[in-house]
């Protein structure tokens, strides 16, 4: 990578040929199917993986500092219920989203806490904290999975919300992504993120306050997975809570995963979740209009998948200092 | 004269058999039998999940009836997890209160016959409920997928109408599930009698309203001109909805579904104009038709797995102009009169 972010295309890395992958695709699909390039159909592709690209960049932020949040889709699914389960039953909106907001962030430093300071491994903590979140939700809170929106509330008018045709949630992945961007690139803390998850020891012993940072980055992908809920809610006018029992979840690391960003940390940043999420949506959106049964459609995306765990293994080998420290 | 003689001698014995009548009722030996063979007996109901409305409701409705004939009514809730529902159903037969009959909502043909198998070995009738399996339980109770796709295909071409683009999208559940597999084969035997009308594509939602939402966008990208579309559960069909919403063919797009009948999924939906067609399942009667074959067997004295019963609830599509106060039944009602005990 040089000084200005653009890929180096002489050593190809893992984000190269996913997006080489995504640009044949895409050409193929251009030239192949009728009405795949339309701007309606390039629209549609975009905001199909916006709410899945909206995760990934929590799910990335995390993951470059050496961590991973599978507590995220429950977060998701279960703050947005249990808001919209309060104004249903009238819970004034003011106070209903005061709630919701101290319900997410007091996750989001529990996840933070228990890896930054307990020293338990994210990969259980999360799963531990997403199934907590889902079963205490779900049995004492709400009454039933799907949860509808209230007529006229301004969740409901934010799914009709359009500028040049374009849905919201596209201007909001667009929106966070650049702000993702902003952070990790041009802050203190976002480099810091960096020296933290390739070498946190080396990190803190320049001074990098590597276990506050740890818990910011819990709180902060806590807080996209409530956008990314709100979103759902909007676009659907319900939340069903059935979502944290999909594949969803697993959706979020792939588009991470393929678009490059290292699981053992340190390594990527925002360009890699949009390569990832193109390459999702095109394949997702090409499948979907080919007419290609759902099974096969899982069995194309788990191979993908598998492909990319692979050749992220070989360009990006375990090096000494992973290899003791381990990673996630 | 003789009239009046013959009718003051009817009247008399009229009074006589009315006043007769109690003794006869004392020595009626039915309430005492019905007594013994139910008194005390367990049903259980194992669904796919106990947050949807259809578990819900089904749950209301029996355990109001079981509790009034001095039985106990026990639910478990698997959450939608297939190894979560076998354990409950293995730990429900090991179990010192083995349930004298068990209610089982499959997630698709085979996974839980074995088990069934086993429950009817240990003496415990099984009762399959809304979802057919590879499996000779006592009795089923629920839709005829089948028929209840072809009312389906039915609303949707009616729907549709002679001057129509006669193409119809389908978004169906998954591969496996029954419901989805004999839902299919219904519209298509439809179809078939309506050579004119075309399905344009078939996508699965995996039951997911996200993923509904998306296939359908496409699916009306590619064919802006469908006239109906079919999604097989209300319970993703709002994806659907959402789809034809933010393309702007509210009205144009005649969207048919299926659903328990609970009032906000089904009802308000076809209200506003979200649904143009739902195929209700009459929640209170296959509840009720559930309770009757149960009593039955408690009362038969026959082994479990001696009999096998098809029971299918009447299905109807209904559309708004045939929507009447009592079409659906409220579970917000239901929940606020369980709360209000």
């Amino acid at each position: 990578m040089n000084a200005i972010g653009w890929p180096n295309w002489r050593r190809l890395n893992q984000e190269g040929i996913v997006f080489a992958i995504a640009i044949l695709l895409f050409a193929a699909a251009a030239l192949g199917l009728p009405g795949f390039l339309t701007a309606d159909n390039l629209v549609a592709i975009v905001r199909s993986v916006s709410v899945l690209g909206i995760l990934a960049l929590g799910m990335a932020v995390v993951i470059i500092g050496r961590g991973i949040d599978l507590s995220a889709v429950a977060i998701m699914a279960m703050s947005v219920a249990w808001y919209l389960q309060l104004l249903n039953t009238g819970t004034s909106d003011g106070l209903a989203f005061v709630y919701v907001l101290a319900g997410v962030l007091a996750i989001g430093l529990l996840n933070g806490f228990l890896v930054a300071y307990a020293d338990v491994p994210a990969i259980f903590v999360t799963l531990a904290t997403g199934s907590f979140v889902f079963g205490y939700v779900r049995s004492q809170l709400i009454t039933q999975d799907a949860v509808p929106v209230p007529g006229g509330h301004w969740v409901e008018l934010l799914g009709g919300v359009r500028f040049l045709d374009i849905p919201v949630e596209v201007f909001v992945f667009a929106g966070l992504a650049f702000l993702v961007f902003l952070f990790l690139r041009y802050t203190k803390w976002g480099r810091f993120i960096y020296f933290a998850g390739d070498n946190p020891v080396a990190a803190r012993n320049i001074g990098v306050p590597v276990r506050p940072m740890l818990v910011l980055r819990y709180v902060l992908s806590a807080f996209v997975a409530l956008i990314a809920g709100l979103l759902t809610a909007a676009s659907l006018h319900s939340i069903n809570t059935r979502i944290v029992n999909s594949t969803l979840l697993y959706d979020i690391v792939l588009v991470a995963v393929i678009g490059g960003i290292g699981l053992s940390g340190g390594r990527g940043g925002v360009r890699n979740v949009l390569v990832g999420a193109a390459l999702i949506g095109i394949l997702l959106n090409a499948m979907t209009i080919i007419d290609i049964p759902l099974l096969y459609q899982n069995l194309i995306k788990a191979a993908i998948l598998l492909g990319a765990i692979i050749v992220d293994g070989i360009i990006n080998p375990r090096d000494e200092q992973t290899a003791q420290q381990g990673d996630i | 004269m003789k009239l009046l003689r013959t009718l003051m001698a009817a009247a008399t014995a009229l009074a006589v058999t009315a006043f007769a009548a109690p003794s006869f009722a004392a020595d009626d030996p039915g309430p005492a039998a019905y007594a013994k063979s139910l008194n005390g007996k367990r049903v259980m109901l194992v669904p796919l999940a106990m947050g949807f409305d259809l578990a819900q409701g089904w749950a209301h409705y029996l355990k109001k009836e079981v509790e009034a004939w001095g039985g106990t009514f026990e639910t478990r809730d698997p959450n939608w997890v297939v190894d979560a529902g076998a354990q409950a159903i293995t730990d429900a037969i090991a179990s010192d209160t083995r349930p004298d009959v068990l209610i089982i909502h499959a997630p698709d043909l085979n996974s839980y016959s074995k088990l069934m198998k086993k429950a009817q070995a240990a003496g415990t009738y099984v009762l399959l409920v809304d979802n057919p399996a590879n499996f000779p339980a006592d009795a089923f109770v629920g839709s005829d997928w089948d028929k209840l796709g072809q009312l389906e295909a039915e609303a949707a071409i009616k729907g549709c109408g002679e001057n129509s683009s006669k193409k119809i999208g389908l978004v169906q559940g998954d591969q496996a599930n029954s419901s989805s597999l004999y839902q299919y084969a219904g519209i298509m035997k439809v179809l078939e009698k309506h050579p004119d009308f075309q399905v344009v594509a078939k996508p699965d939602s995996n039951w997911d309203a996200t993923t509904s939402r998306n296939v359908t966008t496409t699916m009306l990208q590619q064919h802006p001109d469908i006239c109906s579309i079919i999604d097989f559960w209300d319970g993703d069909a709002t994806g659907a909805s959402a789809a034809i919403r933010d393309a702007k063919l509210d009205g144009k797009v005649f969207l048919v579904t299926t659903g328990g009948g609970e009032k906000a999924a089904d009802c308000d939906k076809l209200e506003d104009g979200t649904y143009g067609a739902v195929v209700m399942t009459d929640l209170a009667r296959q509840s009720g038709d559930m309770n009757a074959i149960i009593k039955f067997l408690l009362q038969s004295g026959q082994p479990a797995g001696t009999s096998h019963t098809y029971i299918y609830t009447l299905e109807k599509a209904t559309t708004k102009a045939d929507l009447k106060p009592d079409s659906c039944w409220d579970l917000k009602a239901l929940q606020a009169e369980a709360a209000a005990k």
